[in-house]
């Protein structure tokens, strides 16, 4: 119904009165559309698509039925998505860098191209995060510290190859300072050894630096701007260091699927992520709203190999 | 409002509907092998959205203690942890459930359960922020050190035959190993099997390798797989108490023990229940009864286990760090709801919290009549059912509760080949708990140990990192010591004496 609607930014007011105009007869989606999520449930991806729920049902009057298909760090389900048949009604959460780095570092059954996505609809913006007392009030002090013994001070993330691992990568290929990576099996248990006092810094997102409030302080973000609810944190752009990015998320579909139906669910999310409301929501979780539509995506996915590829030969030269 | 006003809340019609829903649901999906709170959990978060935020919440703190509990029943009739949690279960379960004492067994784990809940949610409620704090003291070395005192079981479990217990634990390591290592992303022992680069599922085999033998055993043998009781015979709750009351001490230390470590994430049930039963052992009177049906031991692991459900709430609601998996889905919903979890969380939204924790309560005191309930039902389905039906019942169960798991067949290839692997070696005398044991301690000894040679290679001072300079550790260490040694100079001195008559 929205199909000529591209710009989110430019037409809040657009949706707004698309969300009151009448379905047309036999429009996609007529039945419920099944999204599987390659992860545990209770993760950020999880998250985003409980938030995604009820608009999806709002703009099509279908629901939009959550399943989780976990496993080898998103490859199972990634590896099995073009069986499914592609009719638009299956829907899978992509994620990078898993989706890149995964086929250039093992052999996980699948192909970064064999991917079709069809939206990138935000990202959680690389924070690097140090306890409330830390002596390192300032990302400099941080810098300064791991000058003076380099290698010395530790920063927890979650897993190896990770999207927190190519975070503490570039920041070594930017400022020059070595720090030791030190992985743990998810989010959880990197937040907590940070807390604990066991890693100096941790590797987080916005979103642990939203869930964990006063516990910890930000040093920096690896966003262009400021993110709007963190606006006392610097970005690593304002302080000399162009790292931006974190761990992408969006939508693909089963290679099958026609170019129609892809085109229709790429206008889907496009509207879910111009609502404002929805933007609030997700922005006070510390996600940051970004649009690849699908007519932009595969370009987009060329951009970010390129640039993946040599982080990935930096990281297994390291190991 | 008052804590009486939440506890009010708390019993409001509504409010106990859902716990008592919840725990109905939880138990019976606790029951069924591979069918996992989590998931029951994820299943239900949309449908809480439209509840209240607190009754929403008491649902799903229902279901998850319920379905700890559930675990219990497999392990108890058929040898199958029905979750991870209920392992330590079968040592002492099943062999109850096998000289005729199912109903019995039972009932002792529905009290131990209901006792470990309770002590667990009290300290909840009265403790949290305090207790929130042991989650951070506990550092990769210390889960190092508690996955090594895990694995010291292996040695109890298989007295009179070490080696062979050593043999199945080494097993059970190379079998943990198997996939993408989280510290070094390096591929290990998938043998180009994409399947296997997620590793070897706990649930599928912990189906595979107890199951499985059970499946067989019952074709190969004569007669019913349990004994029917004597007609007119109640749940023996009397009996049940009595013994319960008798192990007090064992039941309250396994419940402590049971909170702290579901304080740890990255710890959880299986832990928790394994430490308790170690410790319930060495310092039980009828040690050699262990693991030939002692209603310690039961005690022990099923107050433990459902001690972890409010201790894992602590570091969920206190710090926003999930405790175990399913208190992940919960901090989800949460955040869905717009509820921020932290240290001020009992203070800003005191009201969802305390009738959260007062319905948790609430929700384990059903579990008492439900489980008995429920209990009485599945040990007299089990008994009276012929084997020709209970066989390929169980058997389909096996097939769907580690296809459940991923929505994969490779688990379900794994839980056969697992069974069939774990049936040649009980048959060759090697028990199928050494090998769970090396698989679910594996990884978490493994991490441990390697990130503190990291940390302490990147300060300059291993041995500080790994032992030196941790009070905690010397503790674990100290415990471990104490469980090997103490049995080995037991049998040192008891040949002497031998000698010296």
């Amino acid at each position: 119904m929205t199909k000529h609607f591209r710009a989110p930014l430019a037409g809040l007011a657009a949706v707004a009165i698309a969300a009151w105009l009448p379905m047309p007869a036999a429009a996609f989606p007529d039945q419920p559309v099944n999204y599987i999520i390659p992860f545990d449930p209770g993760g950020e991806s999880d998250i985003s698509a409980r938030f995604q729920q009820p608009h999806f049902a709002e703009i099509t009057g279908q629901d939009l039925i959550i399943q989780y298909l976990p496993g080898a760090g998103g490859a199972s389900a990634w590896s099995g998505l073009n069986d499914y048949e592609g009719d638009g009604y299956t829907i899978m959460g992509t994620n990078l860098p898993h989706i890149v780095l995964q086929p250039l570092l093992q052999d996980p059954g699948y192909d970064t191209d064999d991917i079709v996505n069809v939206y990138i609809f935000h990202f959680t913006p690389d924070a690097l995060i140090v306890r409330a007392d830390s002596p390192y009030e300032t990302l400099e002090d941080f810098i300064e510290a791991a000058n003076e013994a380099p290698g010395a001070l530790t920063a927890s993330g979650s897993g190896t190859n990770s999207a927190n691992d190519v975070a503490n990568q570039l920041f070594e290929n930017e400022t020059g300072a070595v720090v030791t990576y030190i992985p743990y099996s998810g989010t959880a248990p990197s937040v907590t050894a940070l807390l604990g006092g066991e890693t100096d810094a941790a590797w987080g997102y916005t979103t642990v630096a939203a869930a964990q409030g006063d516990q910890v302080r930000t040093l920096a973000v690896a966003m262009e701007e400021r993110h709007p609810n963190f606006p006392d944190v610097p970005t690593f752009r304002e302080l000399g260091y162009d790292i931006v990015g974190g761990a992408y998320r969006g939508i693909a579909v089963p290679d099958g699927t026609p170019e129609e139906r892809r085109q229709e669910l790429s206008d889907i999310i496009a509207e879910i992520n111009a609502n404002p409301d929805f933007i609030a929501q997700m922005e006070e979780a510390g996600f940051a709203m970004i649009d690849v539509p699908y007519a932009e995506a595969a370009d987009w996915m060329d951009e970010r190999k390129a640039f993946y590829a040599e982080i990935a030969e930096q990281l297994a030269a390291g190991r | 409002m008052d804590m009486l006003g939440f506890l009010g809340e708390a019993l409001s019609a509504r409010n106990l509907m859902f716990a008592l829903l919840g725990v109905i649901g939880g138990t019976v999906i606790g029951a069924l092998p591979g069918l996992s709170a989590t998931m029951a959990i994820a299943v239900m978060v949309p449908f809480t959205f439209a509840l209240e935020p607190a009754s929403g919440l008491i649902m799903l703190g229902a279901i998850y203690t319920g379905a700890i509990y559930g675990g219990a029943f497999a392990a108890i009739l058929v040898n199958t942890p029905g979750t991870p949690s209920a392992i330590a279960t079968t040592f002492d379960g099943y062999p109850m459930a096998r000289r005729g004492d199912g109903d019995l067994a039972v009932t002792i784990a529905t009290i131990a359960s209901v006792v470990g809940g309770l002590i667990g949610g009290l300290l909840l409620l009265t403790l949290s922020p305090m207790l929130a704090q042991v989650a951070l003291r506990f550092g990769s070395t210390e889960y190092f050190w508690l996955a090594v005192l895990g694995l010291t079981l292996i040695a109890v479990l298989s007295e009179g035959n070490l080696v062979k217990g050593l043999m199945g634990g080494c097993l059970g390591l190379l079998l943990s190993m198997v996939g993408v290592a989280v510290v070094g992303g390096d591929v290990r022992f998938t043998f180009g099997q994409r399947e296997l680069l997620g590793g070897i599922g706990i649930i599928p085999a912990l189906i595979g390798l107890y199951c499985i033998p059970v499946l067989i055993d019952m074709v190969a043998r004569p007669g019913q797989h349990l004994e029917a009781p004597p007609a007119g015979r109640g749940f023996r709750l009397l009996e049940a108490a009595g013994i319960a009351i008798r192990d007090f001490w064992n039941l309250i230390r396994s419940s402590l023990i049971g909170t702290v470590v579901g304080i740890l994430p990255g710890a959880g049930g299986s832990i928790a229940s394994l430490v308790s039963y170690s410790e319930a052992r060495r310092t039980a009177k009828n040690q050699a009864e262990y693991g030939k049906g002692a209603p310690g031991g039961l005690l022990s692991t099923e107050s433990a286990n459902n001690a972890t459900v409010g201790g894992g709430f602590i570091p969920t609601l206190v710090l926003g760090i999930p405790g175990t998996p399913p208190d992940a889905v919960i901090l989800g919903a949460l955040l869905v709801q717009g509820i921020r979890t932290g240290p001020a969380l009992f203070e800003t939204q005191g009201s969802i919290v305390y009738t959260f924790i007062f319905g948790l309560l609430i929700a384990t005191v059903l579990m008492l009549p439900v489980g008995l309930l429920i209990g009485r039902y599945a040990f007299r389905f089990i008994v009276a059912t012929p084997k020709a039906l209970l066989v390929p019942l169980i058997a389909f169960m096996t097939v769907l509760g580690s296809f459940a798991v991923h929505n994969h067949p490779s688990d379900v290839f794994v839980m056969v080949a697992l069974g069939v692997v774990g049936w040649l070696l009980n048959r060759a005398g090697y028990g199928p708990s050494p090998i769970v044991l090396g698989l679910v301690l594996g990884q978490i000894a493994e991490q441990g140990f390697v990130r503190a040679w990291m940390i302490g290679g990147a300060r300059g001072d291993f041995m500080g990192q790994l032992i030196v300079n941790r009070p905690i550790s010397w503790a674990i260490v100290a415990l471990i010591l104490l469980t090997v040694c103490l049995p080995l100079l037991k049998t040192l001195r008891n040949r002497r004496m031998k000698e010296a008559s």
